[in-house]
């Protein structure tokens, strides 16, 4: 458990797993949920070279400041998502495709 | 004990992470979200970050995992439609996904990394509030405004229009 690969190596199939989301899901929320999975899979990167390498307490800080924007970008994407619903009555990114009805 | 810990934990996120792109039900894939924050939380301990782990749970499973599933509510019939979503073009994505899980795999092992042997900090949130007040002093006034700036824009987009 203590070497930096195994924690590296966590990290790049959650981020896969997050891209995957992302890429294949056509419910709105969804693709947001692979978003917050490609988030935490960056932070488990910083505090893995936080603890290994020289970042130091710098990663904690990068860390902190990846969950702040997540924070922020959660509740703006999911008001735009609800503004979306009431607009098309869906939520399928696929589906909406126009600017104006 | 402590690696069977830690295995453990890994097996917890990355199984939810899983669950949470592949399940056909909306919610499930939310309550799958769960476990992997709380997964990614275990592996924040490990990495001697426990102020960073609290932050977790308090700002992603009280947060934004509630708002996701107001989000799920919101935006579903409850009572007309039964909240099941479908992924497309499944073999395409899960190609080009384990390309990439292979490529990063490969960097991973082949570069040498150093590993400096670092004493494990006494206390976090000290010098993290330090950190913040010192060296990171703009970036967290910035950050400040980022979320003023996402708390009015995102209760404006939501504002029915009269």
């Amino acid at each position: 458990m203590d070497s930096l690969t195994n924690y590296l190596l966590v990290g790049a199939i959650l981020f896969s797993l997050g891209l995957y989301g992302v890429v294949t899901r056509r419910n709105g929320v969804a693709v947001l949920m692979g978003v917050e999975l490609i988030l935490n899979a960056a932070n488990v990167n910083f505090l893995a070279f936080a603890r290994f390498g020289g970042m130091n307490m710098a990663g904690h800080v990068y860390a902190l400041f990846v969950i702040v924007l997540a924070a922020a970008e959660a509740a703006v994407a999911l008001a735009i998502i609800i503004n979306i619903f009431n607009n098309f009555n869906t939520i399928n990114v696929d589906e909406v495709s126009e600017l104006r009805q | 004990m402590a690696d069977m810990v830690f295995w453990i934990i890994v097996g917890i996120t990355i199984g939810s992470a899983f669950m949470v792109v592949q399940s056909k039900s909306l919610l499930y894939s939310a309550y799958a979200l769960l476990f992997t924050f709380v997964g990614v939380t275990g592996l924040y301990v490990f990495l001697w970050a426990d102020f960073l782990a609290v932050v977790q749970v308090v700002v992603y499973v009280g947060g934004i995992l509630v708002l996701i599933i107001f989000g799920i509510m919101l935006t579903n019939k409850i009572t007309s439609v039964n909240i099941s979503h479908a992924s497309m073009q499944k073999s395409a994505g899960a190609i080009v996904v384990l390309g990439f899980v292979g490529v990063l795999g490969y960097m991973v092992f082949n570069t040498p990394w150093v590993e400096l042997a670092n004493a494990e900090p006494a206390q976090t949130a000290e010098s993290l509030g330090h950190l913040l007040m010192m060296d990171y002093l703009l970036p967290f006034e910035a950050a400040s405004l980022l979320l003023l700036g996402a708390l009015i824009g995102a209760t404006t987009l939501s504002r029915k229009e009269n």
